[in-house]
């Protein structure tokens, strides 16, 4: 079967006063109907290459790879035009703090239906429609209460809800999440995750799920990319986190407490400088 | 071009660092790395060409100018631009056109930095003492700049004058007290949202008073933007001190200031067109190099407008 | 040394119908030299205990003392000497134009200290930042970096008891550990008391000894560390969240 998204030698590169400077060095992965993380810390790359993917850096920043298909077509090649076909209708965006990716001065149905009436050119009516059915597949109780309503008046929880709602209505084959739940609290993380998870598998879509949280993560998705410095250190099956093997993934797992194993301090992570120049692993299957 | 110049090259090295070494160097590094985005501004460098044309101009007015700037000669009077002597021609007493040009340069200078030193200082003083005290004090404070704001410029600044007397230091004196009131609410806004910051509360937690968090914390923080607006202001107020000029409130002739030159000129605009086009053509590229400079410092000074990540 | 004691204490913001009460009837006692922690997720209210304590918001009733002193409306500035507060954001807690050096060389003077100069090198030293540092400004410093000059600002008066407010919230997990490590080092070190609030059991299961549960305003359990090990929480919500700080479980959706 061929991959949803394939992806070889990513290069993300910025141009600063003291020359260039790569911030995503040659990242390769695939991505099929599976939930594959990239876990990094700042700095590590890992959401420059989800924007990346949807031609979203910004000029003076310059994307090249080798290869970036989205199933077969090539997306460096495509116009402004076409790439905004694929955004949002192909490929969904869902970021970190709904606060931000909320237009405040306009409903919430007013924004849903604008977003799947410009892909798909439906009437007000079917679009309204898919609205309410799309803020109930997220959970949302009172669905044509907060269609009606300001984002403002939404919480952090419901804003995120929202917000998937809105980016799954055109049924897009491949979501990226950055971050989607490290603005909100543990327990509505949870719900939020749920509901993430839920989607993914009853529509067959394919999921890139980018966190900083290591166990979140593991504990989430199929296969997970380690990313540090640009590259990609490790590719790792999720239930497998544990018999990681780089000494920055089993570093990284060390810092963190843990309520069930009391330590008097914790580990530091000692960084290499060999972890940077070390060539990138391919997460490509 | 640097591989050259070896010493340029660890200067340039040693005000780039990160790891400053004294509280000299951090200094100056800190304003290095400002410049490097400024100059990176091809407008505000134009911009800032043209203001520093104009501080050499008036400082070297006595070597520059060809002749008197005062010296009348009915006998030449209004000659055309080229004529020979007067390149710029003369006006309808037959004094050149060039001379008062560059003499003028020193009476906009003067207005300028008389202007720029009192208008803002009076803004922010008023604006972060209203913004952080808050209460009755900001009621008060911000209900006068209301009053000030509620007036046409140009009409307070008449009235000002009317009441003081024309005459140069009456008209900067007018501009100032019109031009204060945006400043103190500019700062005041600033105030309020710096009040609030965590590293104002931390500031508090050592102890330190009002008087402190003001002028050591809250200061420096609003004088970059009160530095931009003054910047892009002061293509208006040279308007406004030409526009007093021109209507006789400002400038008295025969000070050859640009704009009382204009109003001098209005009267022949039709036969002899340069009388007024000189000294407007001067006003104007004064005002767009402050424009400009302006625009490439907000992007040097004001972060929230430059970075984004 | 100081301890602390928080008696009944609620605090509000606004006043009449906007009237929000942040905290309720809060109640708990932290020994000498203990570390107490403070737990709950945004909105519960555990920052504004802090900030409450340190005289940020003035709008309190109840009992606060902090050792020999009974807190009042003012603060005197001896209180400044003995009590200290880390914020959470070091994005936002130092001050963008002021270089490492002037912050900590004002709050060394703020505190009447002589020698300021070796007192800054100390410190430095103190929360492992070489002297290289002493001349940067906040945007050449990384967010750890920045966390260790706040908690270095915070160890300048040579206070009793620091308060902290999700200090490595903001950082990365790497980073987290090298803070926490530091700020276990400090309290051994100079004899400590510590209040921290953190949405991250993990992170006050680590540090603290007991700590308190928040959950809208309200103290819904006082915990020990032992208990918060053993899995053994008295009140749902507690457990909720425990549950909650162990990632993600497709079995757990059912309890949201």
């Amino acid at each position: 079967m061929s991959p949803l998204l394939d992806v070889e030698n990513l290069r993300v590169t910025f141009p600063t006063r003291q020359g260039e400077f790569e911030a995503v060095r040659g990242v390769s992965f695939t991505l099929g109907k599976e939930r594959l993380g990239i876990v990094g810390e700042s700095g590590s790359g890992k959401s420059l290459t989800g924007r990346a993917i949807l031609r979203l850096i910004r000029k003076p920043g310059r994307v090249e790879a080798d290869k970036m298909e989205l199933n077969g077509r090539d997306l460096l090649s495509m116009n402004k035009k076409q790439m905004q076909g694929v955004r949002g209708q192909e490929i969904s965006m869902v970021m970190q703090d709904p606060k931000f990716s909320l237009n405040p001065v306009m409903t919430i149905a007013n924004q849903i239906m604008e977003i799947y009436r410009f892909h798909t050119g439906a009437s007000k009516k079917s679009a309204y429609a898919k609205g309410i059915e799309m803020l109930e597949a997220v959970s949302i109780r009172d669905p044509e209460r907060v269609m009606k309503s300001y984002p403002h008046e939404m919480s952090g929880g419901m804003g995120q809800r929202i917000m998937i709602a809105m980016m799954l209505v055109t049924e897009p084959k491949i979501l990226i999440a950055d971050e989607p739940t490290s603005a909100l609290d543990v327990s509505v993380q949870t719900q939020v995750m749920s509901i993430i998870d839920r989607l993914v598998r009853d529509r067959g879509m394919g999921l890139i799920f980018i966190s900083h949280d290591l166990n979140l993560v593991s504990s989430f998705c199929d296969r997970v990319l380690i990313m540090y410095a640009g590259r990609v250190v490790e590719v790792l099956d999720a239930g497998k986190l544990h018999d990681a093997k780089h000494p920055y993934t089993r570093g990284l797992l060390g810092s963190l407490p843990r309520i069930d194993d009391p330590k008097t301090r914790l580990e530091v992570l000692q960084r290499d400088a060999k972890w940077r120049e070390a060539p990138s692993v391919s997460g490509r299957i | 071009m640097m591989e050259t110049d070896m010493p340029k090259q660890t200067l340039r090295e040693w005000l780039l660092t990160d790891t400053p070494t004294s509280r000299r160097h951090a200094r100056y590094a800190a304003a290095y790395s400002g410049w490097l985005t400024l100059r990176a501004n091809t407008m505000a460098m134009v911009g800032l060409g043209i203001l520093l044309l104009l501080l050499i101009i008036a400082a070297l007015a006595d070597l520059l100018s060809p002749m008197d700037p005062f010296v009348q000669n009915l006998g030449g009077r209004l000659q055309p631009i080229g004529t020979d002597g007067h390149i710029l021609g003369t006006d309808s007493l037959g004094r050149d056109l060039l001379s008062r040009v560059i003499y003028g340069s020193r009476i906009t200078l003067y207005i300028v930095a008389l202007v720029a030193l009192i208008a803002p200082i009076v803004g922010l003083l008023v604006g972060t003492v209203a913004g952080y005290t808050g209460g009755i004090v900001d009621a008060v404070l911000m209900r006068i700049t209301d009053i000030f704001l509620a007036f046409p410029r140009l009409v307070l600044a008449l009235a000002f004058v009317a009441a003081l007397g024309a005459g140069i230091e009456n008209a900067v004196l007018a501009i100032s007290l019109t031009a204060w009131p945006p400043y103190a609410r500019i700062a005041r806004a600033e105030t309020l949202t710096i009040r609030n910051s965590d590293y104002i509360a931390a500031i508090k937690l050592q102890g330190a008073g009002a008087l402190r968090i003001i002028t050591k914390h809250i200061w420096p923080l609003c004088i970059s933007s009160l530095i931009v607006r003054v910047t892009l202001d002061m293509a208006g107020v040279i308007l406004a001190a030409a526009g007093l000029g021109f209507l006789g409130l400002g400038a008295q002739p025969p000070s050859p200031e640009w704009g009382a030159m204009i109003s001098e000129g209005r009267k022949f605009i039709l036969d002899h067109w340069w009388v007024a086009t000189v000294p407007g053509l001067a006003i104007f590229t004064v005002s767009l190099g402050f424009n400009l400079l302006g625009d490439g410092l907000r992007d040097v000074l004001d972060p929230k407008e430059g970075g984004h990540s | 040394m100081s301890n602390i004691h928080i008696e009944n204490l609620n605090v509000w913001f606004g006043e009449h119908e906007e009237r929000v009460d942040a905290v309720k009837g809060a109640t708990f006692d932290v020994p000498s030299g203990a570390s107490f922690g403070l737990v709950g997720e945004s909105g519960s209210g555990k920052s504004t205990i802090l900030r409450a304590m340190v005289g940020l918001v003035p709008t309190w009733s109840g009992n606060m003392s902090v050792g020999e002193l009974e807190l009042g409306k003012k603060r005197p500035k001896a209180f400044y000497k003995d009590v200290q507060m880390v914020f959470q954001d070091p994005y936002a807690s130092l001050h963008p134009r002021h270089s490492v050096d002037q912050m900590l060389g004002e709050t060394l003077s703020l505190h009447g200290f002589k020698d300021i100069d070796n007192r800054i090198m100390q410190l430095l030293d103190d929360v492992g930042l070489g002297p290289a540092f002493r001349f940067r400004y906040p945007h050449q410093l990384s967010g750890g970096q920045r966390q260790r000059v706040a908690i270095a600002r915070a160890l300048a008066p040579k206070p009793t008891v620091i308060l902290l407010d999700e200090p490595t919230s903001a950082l990365d997990v790497s980073v987290q550990a090298e803070v926490l490590n530091l700020l276990a080092d400090l309290r051994e070190e100079h004899k400590l008391t510590y209040l921290m609030v953190s949405h991250n059991l993990a992170v006050v299961a680590h540090m603290c000894d007991a700590t308190a549960v928040m959950k809208n305003g309200e103290i819904v359990e006082v915990m020990t560390v032992e208990d918060m090990r053993a899995m053994k929480p008295k009140h749902p919500y507690t457990k909720h969240l425990l549950d909650s700080s162990f990632g993600y479980r497709p079995d757990a959706e059912q309890s949201a």
